[in-house]
């Protein structure tokens, strides 16, 4: 019976592949489903907001909107960010809200089979960056991330 | 007939109707002799049945129908109003409401017949007046039209001229002119009979003079009367001429016009102009006293409103939002302007002055245009406050305790955004007045108050905000209890609780499910308590405050922001980090020298003109980084909430601002202290401090 389903899912998959933008942060490239993506902006002053969860750097305004900037790198327990040239915001909409998440470079778009991608258990481990992560994929021979971009967004640590 | 395009129009005014039959009952129930009143309601009945048997609402039609019979019989001296009575009648208008709001949600006045009511209604006809059947059946043939003849009996003797209009007649006479009195009828179908009205006059414009019409134009053009009308012209052309204009306008049936031949003697009394001044003037007074100094919310609109001549539009709240964001993206790109003119100044400092003028000018309009999008964005606040007089009287009996609305300030004018939210707080103020607020009569009486315990509210403007206040002259909070009660939930300990200032103990109520009603009740105590109000007139941009003494009373004071979308604030520098405060909570800026500040309990303050204002480091409580400079004098901005004042350090001032609030979204945690973002005119952001929660 298990085999009977997996077969059905991999049926399934076979025919839908997902695009994803491929971007670094730290020494590991991550992967973020470019459906949710609404825009991607060159770093600009953030504007600072006293006494807001840590990850949140604060506020930029877009084009007349004012949006909240997540550091990916808080979020998942790593060293904080330094600003490059390179360092880019990606600019995400999630369950009507838009957020910004700082990367610290893109690099290319990305067209993945689900069979090139290996879902991961989320509660395996205390890791906090594993709890965001919702797949990993292979693509030319190297490991992406795949960014699990709604509980990055909502979830709240 | 598609009546369709006719249904918004058709709710507005049913609403309107419904409130003024609210209004009136309530009148009724206090002064059952009250002919005005008996009128006005008759007039609603009427009108409502005419407008829901034009769009095919049956049960409704009949149901005021019956309602009609019965004033009809009121009015004319066959019936007493009584309290049964009342009772019967108010069931009919929220069974009216019902029908109403079910057209409302899906266009259609639903399956209730209402049965009860109607053989309620209809007993009163026949037990007490006791009619004989075809009488009755006389009454419901006839009451449809019961307005007309009363109208006709005037113009019967011809219509009556005031001096002035006799002696244009007389006039125009001596000149060989033609003088006609025109009578009008529009087709019973008509929906728009003003509209009508006033396509007939506009036609007539060049052919004829009007110089009178019964009912007035003022009437006419309110639709303040029954399918006729009447007019006395002056005119070159023959009757035929003048009547086959009229007949020309769409869904008039007729025009008969009759020839004025003799002129009138000098001094006739003018009984029709005496009879329209009777029924324009004295009524509002007299219904001002009727209307205990509480529900004069909607004064007499029975056929339509007083609205005098004011010319609408009723306009979509979306349209308006959108002209509101046009305003505020034009208001960021005047600080844009603005900026960019200043740093092109520090550049070259000989540039052109007309730029600088052309800006200001800028500026004044883009202000000028912000504050008339305000206006029409506000209402008065009676629209959201105008049924509670109602719900108070449902609650007298309810909670079997006597007790009387006084409402002032109905007139105050908010934001539309804010009134539409803000008929549940002040309801759920009221209902906690009444259910917890007022004593029982024993108590009451023991207390040496009035049997009738009060509830009030206030509204009025105070500087850049709208006061509400909701009060009663009951009981008052008892803190000790409230005290006792939040340590046996577990809210606070015992040390905590003596440690706690009166004032502390009473903002314990606005913890969330915290309720002291002893009993459980059907009106309050369900658990949904203050602390929902509070959130939600947070969430509005304002605060909430309680003023108590024990056994004298206690008032809710509710301060809402006067607009919500652009304020005036006062720009300020903390570090390298900008910063906005509303000059609404702003009282006066201050230079402080240092060796002024003095310590209380260990917290700093200062003594400002007789009063102790405690000072609240901006730095420390927004974590600015960095250190501040070193100086001999402190910039101190001193905010007022109610009637605390408090100082805020800033480290120097950056100047007054006109700016746009926006939020900063739902998942970034945001601190109270932090009301909103703006735009600034380079383009950055600054955070808006809301001061009233470091006061």
């Amino acid at each position: 019976m298990e085999n009977m389903n997996a077969i059905e899912d991999k049926k399934q998959a076979a025919s839908t592949t997902v695009q994803y933008i491929v971007v670094a942060i730290g020494n590991e490239q991550y992967g973020i489903n470019i459906k949710y993506i609404d825009n991607i902006v060159r770093k600009q002053h953030i504007t600072r907001v006293p006494k807001t969860q840590s990850y949140y750097k604060g506020v930029i305004n877009l084009r007349g909107e004012i949006i909240p900037v997540m550091s990916v790198r808080l979020k998942l327990g790593l060293e904080d960010d330094v600003f490059t040239d390179k360092t880019r915001y990606i600019i995400v909409k999630v369950e009507g809200a838009t957020i910004g998440i700082i990367v610290d470079q893109v690099r290319e778009v990305v067209t993945l089979d689900e069979e090139d991608t290996e879902k991961t258990t989320k509660t395996s481990n205390g890791d906090a960056a594993a709890n965001y992560i919702s797949a990993i994929g292979k693509h030319n021979g190297e490991l992406i991330s795949l960014l699990d971009i709604v509980s990055l967004v909502v979830e709240n640590n | 007939m598609d009546v369709s395009q006719y249904l918004e129009i058709f709710i507005d005014e049913s609403n309107e109707h419904l409130q003024s039959l609210s209004d009136q009952l309530m009148v009724l129930e206090k002064e059952p002799d009250n002919s005005d009143t008996i009128n006005e309601i008759f007039r609603a009945a009427h009108s409502l049945k005419g407008m829901a048997g034009t769009m095919g609402y049956k049960r409704m039609q009949n149901l005021t129908h019956d309602m009609e019979n019965v004033f009809s019989e009121v009015r004319s001296g066959n019936i007493k109003v009584n309290s049964e009575m009342c009772d019967v009648l108010f069931q009919c208008l929220d069974a009216l409401e019902n029908y109403v709001s079910n057209i409302q949600a899906n266009q259609d006045e639903g399956t209730e017949d209402n049965e009860p009511i109607i053989k309620a209604l209809n007993s009163f006809i026949n037990g007490q007046a006791a009619p004989s059947p075809d009488k009755q059946e006389a009454v419901k043939e006839t009451s449809s039209t019961t307005d007309v003849p009363e109208k006709t009996s005037v113009a019967e003797n011809d219509i009556s001229l005031a001096d002035f209009e006799k002696n244009a007649v007389n006039e125009a006479l001596k000149k060989g002119l033609n003088v006609y009195k025109l009578d009008v009828t529009i087709d019973e179908n008509c929906i728009l009979k003003a509209a009508r009205a006033f396509l007939v006059f506009k036609n007539l414009e060049g052919h004829c003079d009007v110089i009178k019409t019964d009912p007035s134009t003022q009437d006419i053009e309110d639709e303040k009367f029954e399918f006729e009308f009447k007019m006395v012209v002056i005119s070159e052309e023959s009757v035929k001429a003048i009547t086959d204009i009229i007949k020309n306008v769409s869904e008039i049936k007729d025009a008969v016009g009759v020839a004025i031949t003799t002129p009138f003697a000098e001094e006739a009394e003018s009984k029709a102009e005496v009879k329209d001044d009777d029924k324009g003037q004295e009524k509002k007074p007299e219904e001002k006293k009727a209307v205990p100094a509480a529900q004069q919310s909607k004064k007499a609109p029975a056929t339509g409103g007083t609205k005098a001549v004011s010319h609408t539009v009723r306009v979509d709240i979306d349209k308006l939002d959108v002209l509101m964001n046009l305003v505020s993206e034009l208001i960021i790109a005047k600080n844009g302007l603005v900026s960019a003119s200043v740093t092109a100044d520090g550049e070259t400092s000989t540039n052109n002055q007309n730029f600088t003028e052309q800006i200001e000018y800028l500026e004044r309009v883009t202000t000028n245009l912000h504050e008339s999008v305000m206006k029409v964005r506000m209402m008065p606040l009676e629209g959201a406050i105008s049924k509670f007089p109602r719900m108070i009287r449902d609650l007298n009996k309810k909670l079997n305790k006597k007790m009387e609305l006084y409402i002032t300030g109905e007139e105050t004018e908010l934001d539309r955004t804010v009134l539409d939210e803000i008929g549940d707080p002040i309801m759920h103020l009221l209902r906690n007045s009444a259910d917890h607020g007022l004593e029982s009569a024993e108590v009451r009486a023991e207390r040496g108050k009035p049997e009738v315990g009060s509830i009030f509210l206030n509204a009025f403007q105070e500087g850049n905000n709208v006061v509400i206040e909701v009060g009663d002259d009951g009981n008052g909070i008892d803190v000790e209890k409230v005290k006792a009660k939040a340590v046996e939930k577990g809210a606070i300990t015992q040390e905590q609780a003596d440690a706690m200032s009166e004032k502390e103990a009473v903002d314990l109520l606005f913890r969330p499910s915290f309720s002291t009603a002893e009993k459980i009740t059907d009106v309050s105590g369900r658990g949904v308590g203050l602390d929902v109000v509070k959130s939600k007139i947070e969430a509005l941009g304002g605060d909430v405050e309680v003023k108590t003494t024990y056994g004298e009373g206690s008032t809710f004071s509710i301060r809402l922001p006067l607009t919500l979308a652009i304020i005036q604030a006062l720009m300020v520098k903390l570090g390298d980090e900008k910063y906005a405060i509303s000059l609404g909570t702003i009282e006066t800026i201050e230079d402080v020298p240092i060796s002024e500040i003095k310590y209380v309990h260990a917290k700093e303050v200062i003594h400002l003109r007789g009063s102790v204002i405690p000072l609240v480091r901006l730095r420390e409580v927004l974590d600015v980084p960095g250190e501040p400079e070193q100086s001999e004098t402190e910039v101190v901005v001193i905010v007022r909430k109610g009637d605390r004042l408090a100082g805020l350090v800033v480290d120097s001032l950056i100047g007054q601002m006109e700016i746009v609030i926006k939020s900063l979204g739902k998942y970034i945690n945001i601190n109270r202290m932090i009301s909103g973002a703006t735009i600034l005119g380079d383009g950055s952001v600054a955070l808006i401090i809301d001061a009233n929660t470091l006061v």
